[in-house]
Protein backbone atom coordinates (compact mmCIF):
# COMPACT_ATOMS: atom_id res chain seq x y z
CA UNK A 1 0.00 0.00 0.00
CA UNK A 2 1.70 3.58 -0.86
CA UNK A 3 0.58 6.80 1.34
CA UNK A 4 0.53 10.23 1.12
CA UNK A 5 1.55 12.82 3.18
CA UNK A 6 -0.31 15.44 4.41
CA UNK A 7 1.30 18.33 6.80
CA UNK A 8 -0.12 21.52 8.59
CA UNK A 9 2.32 23.81 10.41
CA UNK A 10 2.04 26.08 13.57
CA UNK A 11 3.93 28.74 13.77
CA UNK A 12 4.44 31.19 16.93
CA UNK A 13 6.60 34.07 16.17
CA UNK A 14 7.62 36.65 19.12
CA UNK A 15 6.39 40.15 17.75
CA UNK A 16 9.35 42.65 18.19
CA UNK A 17 8.23 45.59 20.42
CA UNK A 18 9.60 46.80 23.53
CA UNK A 19 7.28 46.57 25.71
CA UNK A 20 4.75 43.42 25.80
CA UNK A 21 1.09 42.95 23.93
CA UNK A 22 -0.60 43.41 27.23
CA UNK A 23 1.28 44.89 30.10
CA UNK A 24 4.14 47.81 29.98
CA UNK A 25 6.22 45.79 30.99
CA UNK A 26 9.92 45.80 28.48
CA UNK A 27 10.15 42.91 25.90
CA UNK A 28 13.91 42.15 26.27
CA UNK A 29 15.45 38.74 25.77
CA UNK A 30 17.66 37.81 27.54
CA UNK A 31 16.80 39.82 31.19
CA UNK A 32 17.37 38.61 34.73
CA UNK A 33 14.79 36.32 35.68
CA UNK A 34 11.56 38.29 37.01
CA UNK A 35 12.79 41.20 36.36
CA UNK A 36 10.81 42.47 32.91
CA UNK A 37 7.49 41.67 34.89
CA UNK A 38 4.51 43.69 36.83
CA UNK A 39 1.74 43.17 38.59
CA UNK A 40 -0.34 42.13 35.45
CA UNK A 41 2.45 39.82 34.00
CA UNK A 42 1.73 38.43 37.89
CA UNK A 43 -1.95 37.87 38.05
CA UNK A 44 -2.54 39.47 40.78
CA UNK A 45 -5.88 40.03 41.63
CA UNK A 46 -8.05 43.49 40.35
CA UNK A 47 -5.58 44.29 37.55
CA UNK A 48 -6.28 44.70 34.14
CA UNK A 49 -4.53 44.22 30.56
CA UNK A 50 -4.25 46.65 27.56
CA UNK A 51 -3.24 46.19 24.10
CA UNK A 52 -0.29 47.19 22.51
CA UNK A 53 -1.13 49.32 19.49
CA UNK A 54 2.77 48.68 17.61
CA UNK A 55 2.20 44.54 18.88
CA UNK A 56 -0.97 44.87 16.99
CA UNK A 57 0.40 47.04 13.97
CA UNK A 58 3.10 44.49 13.54
CA UNK A 59 0.25 41.52 13.06
CA UNK A 60 -1.35 43.72 10.71
CA UNK A 61 1.99 44.01 8.73
CA UNK A 62 2.71 40.30 8.79
CA UNK A 63 -0.56 39.88 7.03
CA UNK A 64 -0.49 42.10 4.89
CA UNK A 65 2.92 40.64 3.61
CA UNK A 66 1.33 36.68 4.09
CA UNK A 67 -1.98 37.92 1.46
CA UNK A 68 -4.09 37.58 4.26
CA UNK A 69 -7.51 39.32 4.53
CA UNK A 70 -7.65 41.57 8.14
CA UNK A 71 -10.30 41.11 10.38
CA UNK A 72 -12.20 44.09 11.03
CA UNK A 73 -13.98 43.40 13.80
CA UNK A 74 -12.61 41.50 16.32
CA UNK A 75 -12.26 40.89 19.82
CA UNK A 76 -9.67 39.04 22.32
CA UNK A 77 -11.13 35.72 23.88
CA UNK A 78 -9.47 33.61 27.01
CA UNK A 79 -8.20 30.21 26.64
CA UNK A 80 -8.21 28.33 29.76
CA UNK A 81 -5.69 26.00 31.18
CA UNK A 82 -3.80 25.47 34.71
CA UNK A 83 0.06 25.43 34.28
CA UNK A 84 2.23 27.39 36.43
CA UNK A 85 4.15 29.31 33.66
CA UNK A 86 0.84 31.10 33.05
CA UNK A 87 -0.77 32.71 36.22
CA UNK A 88 -3.62 34.09 35.19
CA UNK A 89 -4.85 30.51 34.44
CA UNK A 90 -5.97 31.70 31.03
CA UNK A 91 -3.84 33.13 28.17
CA UNK A 92 -5.29 36.35 26.13
CA UNK A 93 -5.52 35.36 22.26
CA UNK A 94 -8.01 35.34 19.60
CA UNK A 95 -10.08 32.51 18.79
CA UNK A 96 -13.52 33.60 17.54
CA UNK A 97 -12.46 36.43 15.58
CA UNK A 98 -8.76 36.61 14.84
CA UNK A 99 -6.44 38.79 13.06
CA UNK A 100 -6.52 37.54 9.75
CA UNK A 101 -7.52 34.75 7.75
CA UNK A 102 -6.58 33.30 4.57
CA UNK A 103 -3.17 34.50 3.27
CA UNK A 104 -0.90 32.00 1.32
CA UNK A 105 2.89 32.14 0.62
CA UNK A 106 4.81 30.38 -2.48
CA UNK A 107 7.33 27.95 -2.09
CA UNK A 108 9.58 26.36 -4.53
CA UNK A 109 10.62 22.72 -3.87
CA UNK A 110 12.89 20.90 -6.99
CA UNK A 111 11.73 23.57 -9.19
CA UNK A 112 8.26 23.37 -8.73
CA UNK A 113 6.53 26.54 -7.59
CA UNK A 114 3.79 26.01 -5.21
CA UNK A 115 1.10 28.37 -2.93
CA UNK A 116 1.06 27.15 0.30
CA UNK A 117 -2.57 28.57 2.21
CA UNK A 118 -2.40 29.55 5.24
CA UNK A 119 -6.06 29.05 7.13
CA UNK A 120 -6.04 32.08 9.87
CA UNK A 121 -3.09 34.24 12.27
CA UNK A 122 -3.97 35.78 15.57
CA UNK A 123 -2.43 37.89 18.33
CA UNK A 124 -1.94 36.46 21.43
CA UNK A 125 0.60 36.26 24.67
CA UNK A 126 3.44 34.37 25.11
CA UNK A 127 3.63 32.03 28.53
CA UNK A 128 6.79 32.24 31.11
CA UNK A 129 9.39 29.63 31.43
CA UNK A 130 9.82 26.90 33.42
CA UNK A 131 12.93 25.34 34.83
CA UNK A 132 12.60 21.83 36.74
CA UNK A 133 15.06 21.72 39.75
CA UNK A 134 16.03 17.93 41.44
CA UNK A 135 15.06 19.29 45.08
CA UNK A 136 11.38 18.81 44.25
CA UNK A 137 10.76 22.34 42.98
CA UNK A 138 9.92 23.47 39.51
CA UNK A 139 11.14 26.98 39.06
CA UNK A 140 9.43 30.01 37.70
CA UNK A 141 10.48 32.86 35.25
CA UNK A 142 7.79 35.31 34.20
CA UNK A 143 9.93 38.00 31.79
CA UNK A 144 8.40 35.93 28.78
CA UNK A 145 4.63 36.18 30.38
CA UNK A 146 2.87 38.29 28.04
CA UNK A 147 5.28 39.29 25.71
CA UNK A 148 3.49 39.56 21.76
CA UNK A 149 3.28 36.50 19.56
CA UNK A 150 1.37 36.02 16.41
CA UNK A 151 0.58 31.87 15.92
CA UNK A 152 0.58 31.64 12.14
CA UNK A 153 -1.66 28.33 10.75
CA UNK A 154 -1.22 27.01 7.52
CA UNK A 155 -3.47 25.25 5.29
CA UNK A 156 -2.90 21.13 5.63
CA UNK A 157 -1.05 21.96 1.55
CA UNK A 158 2.19 20.21 2.10
CA UNK A 159 2.87 17.18 1.06
CA UNK A 160 6.50 16.40 1.98
CA UNK A 161 8.64 17.21 4.58
CA UNK A 162 11.11 19.03 1.63
CA UNK A 163 8.04 21.45 1.13
CA UNK A 164 7.33 22.16 4.94
CA UNK A 165 11.18 23.33 5.13
CA UNK A 166 10.24 25.32 2.09
CA UNK A 167 7.76 27.19 3.73
CA UNK A 168 9.24 28.09 6.94
CA UNK A 169 12.20 29.31 4.93
CA UNK A 170 10.01 31.31 3.01
CA UNK A 171 7.55 32.50 5.95
CA UNK A 172 10.94 33.53 8.60
CA UNK A 173 12.40 35.39 5.41
CA UNK A 174 8.97 37.25 4.69
CA UNK A 175 8.82 38.39 8.46
CA UNK A 176 12.29 39.10 8.62
CA UNK A 177 11.83 41.63 5.67
CA UNK A 178 8.48 43.47 7.31
CA UNK A 179 10.46 43.79 10.76
CA UNK A 180 7.89 42.52 12.91
CA UNK A 181 9.91 39.77 14.60
CA UNK A 182 13.44 38.38 14.69
CA UNK A 183 12.69 35.26 13.26
CA UNK A 184 15.38 33.40 15.38
CA UNK A 185 14.26 30.18 16.21
CA UNK A 186 17.75 29.77 18.67
CA UNK A 187 16.78 32.66 20.58
CA UNK A 188 12.87 31.29 20.87
CA UNK A 189 11.06 33.82 19.22
CA UNK A 190 10.22 31.41 16.47
CA UNK A 191 8.76 28.31 17.26
CA UNK A 192 7.42 25.50 14.82
CA UNK A 193 4.53 22.89 15.96
CA UNK A 194 3.73 20.16 12.84
CA UNK A 195 0.92 18.51 12.59
CA UNK A 196 1.16 15.41 10.71
CA UNK A 197 -1.03 12.55 9.10
CA UNK A 198 -0.83 9.68 6.10
CA UNK A 199 -3.48 8.12 4.12
CA UNK A 200 -3.90 5.44 1.40
CA UNK A 201 -3.28 7.05 -2.01
CA UNK A 202 -6.35 8.10 -3.55
CA UNK A 203 -8.23 8.07 0.28
CA UNK A 204 -10.92 10.80 0.32
CA UNK A 205 -10.67 10.92 4.52
CA UNK A 206 -7.64 12.67 5.94
CA UNK A 207 -5.55 9.96 8.28
CA UNK A 208 -5.37 10.19 12.28
CA UNK A 209 -3.23 13.42 12.33
CA UNK A 210 -0.11 13.53 15.23
CA UNK A 211 1.61 16.81 16.46
CA UNK A 212 4.98 17.44 16.25
CA UNK A 213 6.59 19.10 19.21
CA UNK A 214 9.81 20.67 20.80
CA UNK A 215 11.51 21.30 17.37
CA UNK A 216 14.73 23.18 17.58
CA UNK A 217 15.63 24.17 13.92
CA UNK A 218 13.93 23.67 10.35
CA UNK A 219 16.26 20.88 10.11
CA UNK A 220 14.51 18.90 13.19
CA UNK A 221 11.46 20.20 11.48
CA UNK A 222 12.18 18.27 8.28
CA UNK A 223 14.29 15.16 9.88
CA UNK A 224 10.93 14.56 12.31
CA UNK A 225 8.54 14.99 9.62
CA UNK A 226 10.62 12.10 7.25
CA UNK A 227 10.65 9.72 10.51
CA UNK A 228 6.82 10.21 10.99
CA UNK A 229 5.89 9.45 7.45
CA UNK A 230 8.02 6.33 7.59
CA UNK A 231 7.07 5.34 11.24
CA UNK A 232 3.31 5.41 10.53
CA UNK A 233 3.55 3.76 7.46
CA UNK A 234 4.71 0.94 8.70
CA UNK A 235 2.14 0.61 11.26
CA UNK A 236 -0.48 0.86 8.99
CA UNK A 237 1.00 -1.95 6.66
CA UNK A 238 1.29 -4.20 9.92
CA UNK A 239 -2.42 -3.59 10.38
CA UNK A 240 -2.08 -1.36 13.23
CA UNK A 241 -3.67 1.98 14.33
CA UNK A 242 -2.09 5.46 14.88
CA UNK A 243 -3.26 7.21 17.94
CA UNK A 244 -3.58 10.76 18.14
CA UNK A 245 -0.30 11.14 20.02
CA UNK A 246 1.97 14.42 20.88
CA UNK A 247 5.50 13.11 20.01
CA UNK A 248 8.62 14.87 19.97
CA UNK A 249 12.08 14.86 18.09
CA UNK A 250 14.98 13.28 19.44
CA UNK A 251 18.65 14.59 18.07
CA UNK A 252 20.60 11.74 18.58
CA UNK A 253 18.60 8.82 17.30
CA UNK A 254 16.69 10.70 14.47
CA UNK A 255 13.93 9.52 15.73
CA UNK A 256 10.38 11.12 17.21
CA UNK A 257 9.35 10.04 21.09
CA UNK A 258 5.97 9.60 22.05
CA UNK A 259 5.45 12.70 24.74
CA UNK A 260 1.68 11.64 25.49
CA UNK A 261 -1.54 10.58 23.79
CA UNK A 262 -3.97 13.00 24.11
CA UNK A 263 -6.93 11.94 25.91
CA UNK A 264 -10.27 13.11 24.59
CA UNK A 265 -10.75 16.58 22.68
CA UNK A 266 -8.83 19.99 24.05
CA UNK A 267 -11.04 21.85 25.99
CA UNK A 268 -9.59 25.15 26.69
CA UNK A 269 -13.06 26.59 27.12
CA UNK A 270 -12.62 29.68 25.43
CA UNK A 271 -15.15 32.61 25.59
CA UNK A 272 -14.85 36.41 25.05
CA UNK A 273 -12.23 37.90 27.20
CA UNK A 274 -14.58 40.66 29.37
CA UNK A 275 -11.23 42.74 30.27
CA UNK A 276 -10.68 43.80 26.78
CA UNK A 277 -13.20 46.15 24.47
CA UNK A 278 -13.92 45.09 21.06
CA UNK A 279 -11.96 46.54 18.27
CA UNK A 280 -12.98 47.97 15.34
CA UNK A 281 -9.46 47.69 12.78
CA UNK A 282 -10.59 50.81 10.08
CA UNK A 283 -9.62 50.30 6.41
CA UNK A 284 -7.44 53.65 6.68
CA UNK A 285 -5.28 52.40 9.25
CA UNK A 286 -4.85 48.95 7.18
CA UNK A 287 -3.98 51.48 3.64
CA UNK A 288 -1.73 53.20 5.91
CA UNK A 289 0.32 49.87 6.90
CA UNK A 290 0.44 48.26 3.49
CA UNK A 291 1.99 51.32 2.16
CA UNK A 292 4.75 51.18 4.98
CA UNK A 293 5.25 47.48 4.11
CA UNK A 294 8.97 46.97 2.46
CA UNK A 295 9.07 45.79 -0.60
CA UNK A 296 9.31 41.70 -0.69
CA UNK A 297 12.17 39.50 -1.62
CA UNK A 298 10.47 37.96 -4.32
CA UNK A 299 9.72 41.49 -6.34
CA UNK A 300 13.19 42.59 -5.23
CA UNK A 301 14.55 39.70 -6.49
CA UNK A 302 12.51 40.22 -9.76
CA UNK A 303 13.75 43.78 -9.87
CA UNK A 304 17.45 42.91 -9.41
CA UNK A 305 17.24 40.71 -12.37
CA UNK A 306 15.62 42.92 -14.72
CA UNK A 307 16.55 46.29 -13.70
CA UNK A 308 19.96 45.63 -12.74
CA UNK A 309 21.30 42.48 -14.80
CA UNK A 310 21.98 40.43 -11.78
CA UNK A 311 21.56 36.71 -12.51
CA UNK A 312 19.09 34.74 -11.01
CA UNK A 313 20.70 32.83 -8.38
CA UNK A 314 23.06 35.91 -7.14
CA UNK A 315 19.48 37.90 -6.91
CA UNK A 316 18.21 35.02 -4.83
CA UNK A 317 21.37 35.37 -2.10
CA UNK A 318 21.07 38.71 -2.22
CA UNK A 319 17.21 38.70 -0.83
CA UNK A 320 17.45 36.14 1.85
CA UNK A 321 18.12 38.68 4.51
CA UNK A 322 16.68 42.16 4.26
CA UNK A 323 19.97 43.26 5.47
CA UNK A 324 21.63 42.03 2.69
CA UNK A 325 19.23 43.39 0.48
CA UNK A 326 19.01 46.78 2.13
CA UNK A 327 22.95 46.59 2.15
CA UNK A 328 22.97 46.07 -1.49
CA UNK A 329 20.41 48.51 -3.00
CA UNK A 330 22.06 51.14 -0.69
CA UNK A 331 25.74 50.51 -2.22
CA UNK A 332 24.11 50.67 -5.65
CA UNK A 333 22.10 53.53 -5.45
CA UNK A 334 25.78 55.34 -4.21
CA UNK A 335 26.89 54.76 -8.50
CA UNK A 336 28.45 51.67 -7.64
CA UNK A 337 28.50 48.90 -10.22
CA UNK A 338 25.82 46.64 -9.09
CA UNK A 339 27.07 43.31 -10.54
CA UNK A 340 30.82 44.34 -8.56
CA UNK A 341 28.65 45.11 -5.90
CA UNK A 342 26.85 41.51 -5.97
CA UNK A 343 30.16 39.72 -6.25
CA UNK A 344 32.00 41.39 -2.94
CA UNK A 345 28.66 40.75 -0.91
CA UNK A 346 28.23 37.33 -2.21
CA UNK A 347 32.41 36.51 -1.78
CA UNK A 348 34.84 38.38 0.19
CA UNK A 349 31.66 40.20 2.46
CA UNK A 350 30.38 36.50 3.24
CA UNK A 351 33.37 34.71 3.90
CA UNK A 352 34.45 37.29 6.18
CA UNK A 353 30.90 37.30 7.66
CA UNK A 354 31.25 33.06 7.92
CA UNK A 355 35.23 33.48 8.78
CA UNK A 356 34.34 35.71 11.67
CA UNK A 357 30.86 34.41 12.75
CA UNK A 358 29.30 37.81 12.54
CA UNK A 359 26.41 38.77 10.63
CA UNK A 360 26.52 42.03 8.19
CA UNK A 361 25.39 44.35 10.47
CA UNK A 362 27.88 43.60 13.04
CA UNK A 363 31.06 44.16 10.85
CA UNK A 364 32.44 47.51 10.21
CA UNK A 365 31.90 47.34 6.49
CA UNK A 366 29.69 49.99 5.39
CA UNK A 367 27.42 50.42 1.91
CA UNK A 368 29.24 54.19 1.60
CA UNK A 369 32.70 52.50 1.52
CA UNK A 370 31.75 49.40 0.05
CA UNK A 371 30.43 51.43 -2.61
CA UNK A 372 33.38 53.47 -2.74
CA UNK A 373 35.62 51.02 -3.11
CA UNK A 374 34.04 49.37 -5.70
CA UNK A 375 33.94 52.73 -7.77
CA UNK A 376 37.69 52.83 -7.23
CA UNK A 377 38.11 49.38 -9.03
CA UNK A 378 35.91 50.67 -12.06
CA UNK A 379 37.45 53.83 -12.44
CA UNK A 380 40.80 52.55 -12.70
CA UNK A 381 42.14 53.89 -9.48
CA UNK A 382 43.04 50.99 -8.02
CA UNK A 383 43.76 46.97 -9.70
CA UNK A 384 41.39 44.13 -8.54
CA UNK A 385 44.46 43.14 -6.17
CA UNK A 386 45.23 45.99 -4.26
CA UNK A 387 41.15 46.36 -3.70
CA UNK A 388 42.07 42.85 -1.53
CA UNK A 389 43.73 45.16 0.90
CA UNK A 390 41.48 48.28 0.38
CA UNK A 391 38.37 45.52 1.30
CA UNK A 392 40.42 43.91 4.15
CA UNK A 393 41.14 47.80 5.94
CA UNK A 394 37.44 48.68 5.47
CA UNK A 395 35.40 45.57 7.20
CA UNK A 396 37.90 45.62 9.90
CA UNK A 397 38.79 49.22 10.74
CA UNK A 398 35.64 50.68 8.99
CA UNK A 399 38.76 52.79 7.58
CA UNK A 400 37.12 55.31 4.15
CA UNK A 401 38.74 53.67 1.08
CA UNK A 402 39.39 56.88 -0.71
CA UNK A 403 41.81 58.85 1.81
CA UNK A 404 43.59 55.20 2.41
CA UNK A 405 44.88 54.77 -1.10
CA UNK A 406 46.19 57.80 -1.28
CA UNK A 407 47.71 57.59 2.36
CA UNK A 408 49.15 54.25 1.63
CA UNK A 409 50.02 55.23 -1.87
CA UNK A 410 48.15 52.05 -3.25
CA UNK A 411 46.77 54.29 -6.27
CA UNK A 412 47.31 51.96 -9.30
CA UNK A 413 49.66 53.52 -12.08
CA UNK A 414 48.13 53.53 -15.35
CA UNK A 415 50.34 56.94 -16.86
CA UNK A 416 52.17 55.67 -19.87
CA UNK A 417 55.07 58.45 -19.60
CA UNK A 418 55.68 56.52 -15.99
CA UNK A 419 55.43 53.01 -17.38
CA UNK A 420 57.27 52.97 -20.39
CA UNK A 421 60.24 53.15 -19.00
CA UNK A 422 60.19 50.39 -16.64
CA UNK A 423 59.05 48.06 -19.11
CA UNK A 424 61.72 48.94 -21.68
CA UNK A 425 64.12 48.41 -19.00
CA UNK A 426 63.12 44.93 -18.00
CA UNK A 427 62.84 44.09 -21.81
CA UNK A 428 66.59 44.59 -21.85
CA UNK A 429 67.49 42.76 -18.82
CA UNK A 430 65.08 40.25 -20.34
CA UNK A 431 65.60 39.38 -24.22
CA UNK A 432 65.34 36.04 -24.25
CA UNK A 433 61.57 36.17 -23.23
CA UNK A 434 61.21 37.98 -26.08
CA UNK A 435 62.84 35.58 -28.50
CA UNK A 436 60.56 32.95 -26.30
CA UNK A 437 57.54 35.12 -27.13
CA UNK A 438 58.38 35.68 -30.79
CA UNK A 439 58.78 31.72 -31.46
CA UNK A 440 55.27 31.12 -30.04
CA UNK A 441 55.60 30.69 -26.25
CA UNK A 442 52.27 32.79 -25.01
CA UNK A 443 53.77 32.24 -21.36
CA UNK A 444 56.89 34.43 -21.81
CA UNK A 445 54.24 37.29 -21.85
CA UNK A 446 52.90 36.20 -18.64
CA UNK A 447 56.52 36.15 -17.11
CA UNK A 448 57.38 39.82 -18.30
CA UNK A 449 54.20 40.93 -16.86
CA UNK A 450 54.67 39.64 -13.44
CA UNK A 451 58.21 41.26 -13.79
CA UNK A 452 56.61 44.41 -13.97
CA UNK A 453 53.97 44.36 -11.62
CA UNK A 454 57.10 42.98 -9.29
CA UNK A 455 58.52 46.54 -10.19
CA UNK A 456 56.01 48.53 -9.48
CA UNK A 457 54.90 46.65 -6.23
CA UNK A 458 51.52 45.39 -7.94
CA UNK A 459 50.38 48.71 -8.77
CA UNK A 460 50.80 49.00 -12.77
CA UNK A 461 47.31 48.71 -14.35
CA UNK A 462 47.02 45.28 -16.09
CA UNK A 463 45.50 46.79 -19.08
CA UNK A 464 47.87 49.57 -19.78
CA UNK A 465 50.93 47.24 -19.55
CA UNK A 466 49.76 45.02 -21.75
CA UNK A 467 49.20 47.66 -24.32
CA UNK A 468 52.55 49.23 -23.96
CA UNK A 469 53.98 45.66 -23.31
CA UNK A 470 52.73 44.73 -27.14
CA UNK A 471 53.99 47.80 -28.68
CA UNK A 472 57.38 47.86 -27.32
CA UNK A 473 58.11 44.18 -28.02
CA UNK A 474 56.43 44.93 -31.79
CA UNK A 475 59.65 47.73 -31.76
CA UNK A 476 62.46 45.17 -31.42
CA UNK B 1 -29.40 16.30 30.89
CA UNK B 2 -26.34 16.80 32.55
CA UNK B 3 -24.40 13.30 34.17
CA UNK B 4 -21.73 12.66 36.52
CA UNK B 5 -19.09 12.08 33.78
CA UNK B 6 -19.45 15.37 32.70
CA UNK B 7 -19.46 17.10 35.98
CA UNK B 8 -16.06 14.99 36.18
CA UNK B 9 -14.30 16.48 33.62
CA UNK B 10 -14.93 19.91 34.22
CA UNK B 11 -13.61 19.26 38.21
CA UNK B 12 -10.41 17.95 36.68
CA UNK B 13 -10.24 21.44 33.97
CA UNK B 14 -10.57 23.34 37.10
CA UNK B 15 -8.02 21.12 39.21
CA UNK B 16 -10.85 20.25 41.71
CA UNK B 17 -10.75 16.96 43.76
CA UNK B 18 -14.20 15.41 45.40
CA UNK B 19 -15.58 12.52 47.03
CA UNK B 20 -18.08 10.23 44.69
CA UNK B 21 -20.98 11.94 47.62
CA UNK B 22 -20.11 15.18 46.81
CA UNK B 23 -20.20 14.27 42.68
CA UNK B 24 -24.10 12.88 43.81
CA UNK B 25 -25.37 16.22 45.03
CA UNK B 26 -23.81 18.16 42.22
CA UNK B 27 -25.56 16.66 38.95
CA UNK B 28 -28.72 17.84 40.67
CA UNK B 29 -27.35 21.22 41.66
CA UNK B 30 -25.95 22.47 38.30
CA UNK B 31 -28.66 20.63 36.42
CA UNK B 32 -31.40 23.16 38.49
CA UNK B 33 -28.96 26.02 36.85
CA UNK B 34 -28.71 24.95 33.58
CA UNK B 35 -32.58 25.21 33.46
CA UNK B 36 -32.38 28.34 34.13
CA UNK B 37 -30.18 28.98 32.02
CA UNK B 38 -32.25 27.41 29.46
CA UNK B 39 -35.02 29.59 29.88
CA UNK B 40 -33.14 32.13 28.33
CA UNK B 41 -33.52 29.80 24.92
CA UNK B 42 -37.11 31.45 24.81
CA UNK B 43 -36.69 34.72 23.58
CA UNK B 44 -36.43 34.92 20.15
CA UNK B 45 -32.96 36.56 18.90
CA UNK B 46 -33.62 36.52 15.30
CA UNK B 47 -31.03 39.04 13.43
CA UNK B 48 -29.10 39.92 16.64
CA UNK B 49 -25.44 40.29 17.05
CA UNK B 50 -23.83 38.10 19.73
CA UNK B 51 -22.93 40.45 22.16
CA UNK B 52 -19.29 39.87 23.12
CA UNK B 53 -18.65 42.51 25.38
CA UNK B 54 -20.62 45.33 27.40
CA UNK B 55 -18.17 48.33 27.62
CA UNK B 56 -19.14 51.12 25.62
CA UNK B 57 -15.29 52.08 24.43
CA UNK B 58 -13.91 50.44 21.98
CA UNK B 59 -10.49 49.85 19.97
CA UNK B 60 -8.69 51.23 22.80
CA UNK B 61 -4.91 50.49 22.43
CA UNK B 62 -1.98 51.69 24.53
CA UNK B 63 1.91 53.55 22.93
CA UNK B 64 4.30 50.72 22.67
CA UNK B 65 6.16 52.55 25.75
CA UNK B 66 7.84 50.20 28.06
CA UNK B 67 7.91 51.37 31.89
CA UNK B 68 9.09 49.28 35.17
CA UNK B 69 6.19 49.62 37.88
CA UNK B 70 7.30 47.41 40.52
CA UNK B 71 10.63 45.68 41.56
CA UNK B 72 10.99 41.80 41.39
CA UNK B 73 11.05 41.91 45.35
CA UNK B 74 7.93 43.65 45.16
CA UNK B 75 6.53 41.04 43.33
CA UNK B 76 8.43 38.30 44.54
CA UNK B 77 6.92 38.76 47.98
CA UNK B 78 3.82 38.20 46.94
CA UNK B 79 4.52 34.75 45.89
CA UNK B 80 3.69 31.65 48.53
CA UNK B 81 7.70 30.39 47.63
CA UNK B 82 10.34 31.78 45.98
CA UNK B 83 14.27 31.66 45.85
CA UNK B 84 14.75 35.72 45.79
CA UNK B 85 15.20 35.29 41.86
CA UNK B 86 12.44 32.38 40.35
CA UNK B 87 8.94 31.28 41.87
CA UNK B 88 8.73 27.76 43.15
CA UNK B 89 6.23 25.57 42.84
CA UNK B 90 5.55 21.82 43.72
CA UNK B 91 7.38 19.87 41.05
CA UNK B 92 5.61 19.59 37.54
CA UNK B 93 6.01 17.51 34.89
CA UNK B 94 6.56 18.70 31.32
CA UNK B 95 3.16 17.63 30.12
CA UNK B 96 0.70 19.85 29.85
CA UNK B 97 2.05 23.09 29.28
CA UNK B 98 0.93 24.73 25.73
CA UNK B 99 0.10 28.29 24.37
Amino acid sequence: MNFETTIGLEVHVELKTKSKMFSTSPAVYGAEPNTNTNVIDFGFPGTLPTVNKEGYRLGIMTALALHAEVEKHTHFDRKNYFYPDNPKAYQITQYEKPLAHDGWIEIEVDGQKKKIGIEEMHVEEDAGKNTHGEDGYSYVDLNRQGTGLIEIVSKPDMTTPDEAYAYLEKLKQTIQFTGASDVKMEEGSMRVDCNISIRPIGSKKYGQKIELKNLNSFNHVRLGLAFEEKRQAEILRMGGEILPETRRFDEPSGETILMRVKEGKDDYRYFPEPDLPNYEIEQAWIDQINSQLPEMPDKRRIRYVDELEIPEYDAGVLTATKEMSDFFEESVSLGANPKLVSNWLMGEVNAYMNANQLDLLETKLTPKNLATMVKLITEGTISSKIAKKVFQETIENGTEPNQWVKEKGLIQESDPAVLTPIISEILDNNEQSIIDFKNGKDRAIGFLVGQIMKQTHGQANPKVVNQILMSEIKKR
Amino acid sequence: MIDKEQIRHIATLAKFEFSDEEFDGFATKFQETLDMGDKLQDIDTTGVEPTTNLATRTTVFREDTPETDQTREQLLSNVPESDGRLIKVPSILDTEGDN
